[in-house]
């Protein structure tokens, strides 16, 4: 409500002021209103369902849901942070051999879609695969019987590999906080006689409590909304549930009901989000902050932060991608065909695409909150972002449902007014996907703009304005440079997810129509992952681009 | 956004064309729930007999697609693995009947819906592995017997959500009541080996690497595995076990389709039948049944030899598919109740 007196221009712009409030509200809400149909559409499915399911759910399975889903939340929000955090830490408050490179490179699993990372850790370590195999070999063990050997499809792998691929979002946002930090305050606290560990638990940590809840939230709920990893591994979750009342019981209000009852995680997460970023409010002022000497380490200790660093990146990133590169390169004539280079195409423009909706809207919202916050907008842009929280599966019809009805009225209206047929123009097209893509990601976009946007202080609005700019133009001149940081991180992680999204995917696209996911998943659902492989390390590859310039970008800010 | 709009636009002469009826190429559109490599093959084959070209989408919430796109979906048929996806389609009116009498000749009764709004194309039985080296032939011939106590802890099979044990389990509700089928489902969870997971052929590999004796799975994965070149290791998987047809001596092993059907406002009505009747030709029959290892469902049709050398002849569950579909449901709730996957 502040904000609203703060930004509040001279009065005899008073009026054109209103016209223009109205206008911005009216953008933000109807984008809203956009993103929101889907989510609307789910509801409207759970509240009139064929036959309801509670009941049902109550008395049989949903507490077995609930607690695998629990429990995976618990495992993966502690590694993914403690993974994320430490390494933030140390390449971005000590000095040890391998650092710079550690610094981007920490990034990478994230380009590894959490279903490719199940598939290749299940065939090197189940009973058939290679590891086991020569502990067989060397201890002349013969059958399953013979030995114990932890099982990957369970809970704990499951656990493992979703926070390997995803503690790359605590990472990014803690690191950026750790390094933006002013160094000056990091030096004043050891002159004053703080160890290394006082400093980092007395000040940095608490500085970046904001960042890494922001970065928890969105671990959380790409969690909560695994489809792939949980199938594969027999691991129960919510999102499991979902899939079996709509496919296995044929019953869609049923999962639209259950996937309601996830929506209620989710406004916890967005909770948890809102509350890191309520207390990001100081403004960095940019480039003065003094470079203060990273901590040398030596010795053991340098070996010890380098291991630390090692572990995740080898565990997550070297260890899955040189497998599929083993199996693509194996076969490579076979599998590398124009049919392939095509899906690669579309996979590569879908994605782009979706990154550029994705984030201008993620603009439109983020800077309408700035400009005029009132509860109606918050609230909009709150439901907006509700999308990240839909299963993929659920959330496609959801898509389906708006865009079909808008499809088919026209028609209708054509026909019975010129007998003219239109037929089905956004459903059934790359639209609908796109359209998919951005619900589902607007909350990444939406988050890494608001929160680019919260760091540029209200001065700069008021002088851009004070000085004739209108809004649009600050946007433009003054707002969109500043922050061109994190827009390029928030399309880059879009672009990112959508390369890798695929229940949505494999639900809404057109005729004829593949990309790299859903043409990984057919291959690999029927565990040949030779077949898959190479569709799998492209996705990976495609994604490293991305990653990299992401990490370059946030060191070379604050180099 | 202005992308939206700008797709809008450019989609709107073609739209515009098509509607003024202007000469396009011959086509038809599916919705396939069956595996790309399963169905190409076929496709292929129908384009190069008819110069059809066939335009197709693979995967799930294809049946709520259809719904959604109401009378302007594009979908001329619908292929799907089993009959549940089929009825779910049916009972939301989105298929049609087609009465021809190439189909009707050639299909038997049972595999299809008696209005015709359905059809089997092939035939699958869902069968007993058994290890060669530790269950000896006769231990087992009966469904029935997966309940039996001296099956614990050597039992493995996937998801009881899973489509084709859900069709398993019907039957047995459509034979032996609700109450049996509880107990008996009850038996053989507490049998397992391990927690339902994995596909078919992971459970004949389980049964390989010595977790379980036994495991649920359907009879064609024996000669997608046996005959694998791309990955050898599973013909070790196939050769590890004997295949038993259950239930040969009362009502014979529990049977069920993968199926086509007509889609209610097929915009390529022709070209779908063409595809239909294509499907039980003699021909795509032989080529199903060779490269898929399924059963033609057309009676008549020389089966692949390594059929002919590893499964011969046997009885097969007479049951109408409408029947055991109707209990699906409830088999899906009993597998809840029972918590068959947890």
């Amino acid at each position: 409500m502040t904000a609203v007196t703060t930004l509040a221009m001279p009065r005899r712009h008073a009026l054109g002021q209103n016209r223009l409030a109205r206008r911005w509200r009216f953008a933000v809400l109807l984008t809203a209103t956009l993103v929101v149909l889907p989510i609307a559409s789910v509801f409207y499915l759970a509240l009139f369902p064929s036959h309801n399911i509670w009941r049902h759910l109550v008395d049989t399975v949903l507490f077995y849901y609930l607690d695998a889903t629990v429990r995976l939340l618990l495992g993966v929000g502690l590694c993914a942070t403690l993974i994320g955090v430490s390494t933030a830490w140390l390449v971005s408050a000590c000095d040890f051999p391998g650092r710079r490179w550690f610094e981007w490179a920490l990034l990478l699993p994230f380009a590894v879609p959490a279903y490719v990372i199940a598939f290749v850790y299940t065939d090197l370590l189940e009973f058939a695969g290679p590891l086991q195999g020569a502990l067989r070999e060397a201890f002349g063990w013969r059958s399953a019987r013979d030995y114990w050997f932890p099982e990957i499809r369970s809970m704990g792998g499951a656990i493992a590999m979703l926070s390997l691929v995803l503690y790359p979002y605590v990472y990014l946002l803690a690191r950026a906080t750790f390094v933006d930090q002013a160094r000056s305050m990091v030096a004043a606290s050891r002159s004053l006689g703080c160890t290394p560990w006082q400093s980092f638990y007395r000040l940095s940590l608490p500085m970046a409590r904001p960042a890494i809840a922001v970065g928890l939230a969105l671990v959380l709920m790409e969690t909560l909304n695994d489809f792939g990893t949980v199938d594969y591994f027999a691991v129960r979750t919510l999102s499991i549930g979902i899939y079996d009342t709509w496919l296995n019981q044929s019953n869609l209000g049923g999962a639209a009901q259950i996937a309601s009852l996830m929506l209620g995680f989710v406004v916890v997460l967005i909770g948890l989000e809102r509350f890191g970023r309520r207390r990001q409010q100081h403004y960095s002022p940019a480039g003065q902050s003094g470079q203060a000497d990273r901590y040398r380490l030596r010795g053991g200790r340098a070996l010890l932060a380098w291991t630390l660093c090692a572990l995740p990146l080898v565990l997550g990133f070297a260890v899955p991608a040189g497998r599929l590169a083993f199996y693509a390169l194996r076969n490579l004539g076979a599998y590398w065909t124009p049919d392939f280079f095509q899906l690669s195409l579309n996979s590569l423009l879908l994605s782009a695409s979706a990154a550029l909706v994705t984030v201008a809207l993620g603009v439109l919202l983020a800077y309408g909150k700035r400009l005029f916050p009132s509860r109606g907008l918050n609230a909009g842009v709150g439901l907006a972002k509700l999308g990240y929280a839909m299963p993929g599966t659920v959330l496609a019809i959801g898509v389906m449902i708006p865009l079909a009805a808008f499809d088919n009225s026209l028609d209708a209206l054509l026909r019975a007014s010129f007998g003219i047929s239109t037929g089905l123009l956004l459903s059934g097209t790359v639209v609908a996907l796109i359209f998919a893509y951005s619900v589902r990601f607007l909350a990444v976009a939406a988050g890494a703009v608001e929160s680019s946007l919260a760091k540029v202080t209200p001065e700069m609005d008021r002088a851009a304005r004070s000085l004739g700019q209108s809004s649009l133009q600050t946007l433009w001149r003054v707002h969109l440079p500043l922050i061109r940081p994190g827009l390029l991180t928030a399309a880059l992680v879009v672009f990112v997810d959508c390369m890798k999204e695929l229940p949505a995917t494999l639900i809404l696209r057109p005729f004829n129509f593949d990309t790299l996911a859903t043409h990984v998943f057919q291959f690999a659902s029927d565990e040949k992952l030779e077949a898959s492989a190479l569709g799998a390390l492209l996705i990976v590859l495609v994604g490293l681009g991305p990653v990299i310039l992401l990490s370059r970008s946030v060191s070379r800010r604050n180099d | 956004m202005s992308m939206r709009i700008k797709a809008a636009l450019m989609a709107l002469p073609l739209a515009a064309s098509l509607a003024a009826g202007s000469v396009r190429a011959e086509e038809v559109n599916i919705y396939s729930y069956r595996q790309p490599f399963l169905i190409e093959p076929l496709l292929e084959a129908f384009t190069a007999e008819t110069g059809i070209q066939t335009n197709v989408v693979y995967g799930e919430g294809l049946v709520e697609r259809m719904e959604t796109e109401a009378r302007n979906s594009p979908v001329d048929v619908l292929i799907t693995p089993n009959t549940t996806v089929l009825m779910s389609a049916y009972n939301k009116g989105l298929t049609q009947p087609v009465n021809d009498s190439i189909l009707l000749d050639n299909i038997p009764a049972q595999y299809r819906a008696a209005d015709n709004h359905w059809f089997g194309l092939t035939t699958r039985a869902r069968i007993i592995y058994a290890s060669k080296e530790r269950v000896a032939p006769g231990e087992i011939t009966t469904y029935e017997q997966l309940a039996d106590p001296e099956w614990e802890g050597r039992i493995c099979t996937r998801s009881g959500k899973h489509s084709y044990n859900l069709s398993l389990f019907a039957s047995m509700i459509a034979h032996h009541g609700e109450a049996y089928t509880r107990e008996w489902m009850e038996g053989l969870k507490h049998n397992l080996a391990r927690r339902p997971q994995g596909n078919d052929r992971s459970q004949v590999k389980a049964i390989h690497d010595g977790v379980c004796d036994i495991s649920l799975g359907n009879s064609y994965y024996f000669g997608a595995m046996l005959t694998n070149e791309e990955e050898p290791e599973q013909q070790d998987w196939a050769r590890s076990v004997n295949l038993i047809f259950p239930n040969q001596d009362d009502r014979g092993a529990h049977m069920f389709i993968s199926g086509i059907a007509l889609a209610k406002y097929a915009p390529n009505q022709a070209n779908a039948i063409a595809l239909m009747e294509f499907m039980v030709s003699p021909e795509a029959q032989y080529l199903y049944a060779q490269d898929n290892f399924e059963f033609p469902v057309r009676p008549g049709i020389e089966r692949s030899d390594l059929i002919k050398q590893y499964m011969g002849d046997f009885k097969e569950d007479p049951l109408s598919l409408t029947t055991i579909t109707d209990h699906i449901d409830e088999a899906s709730r009993l597998v809840d109740e029972v918590a068959y996957d947890f």
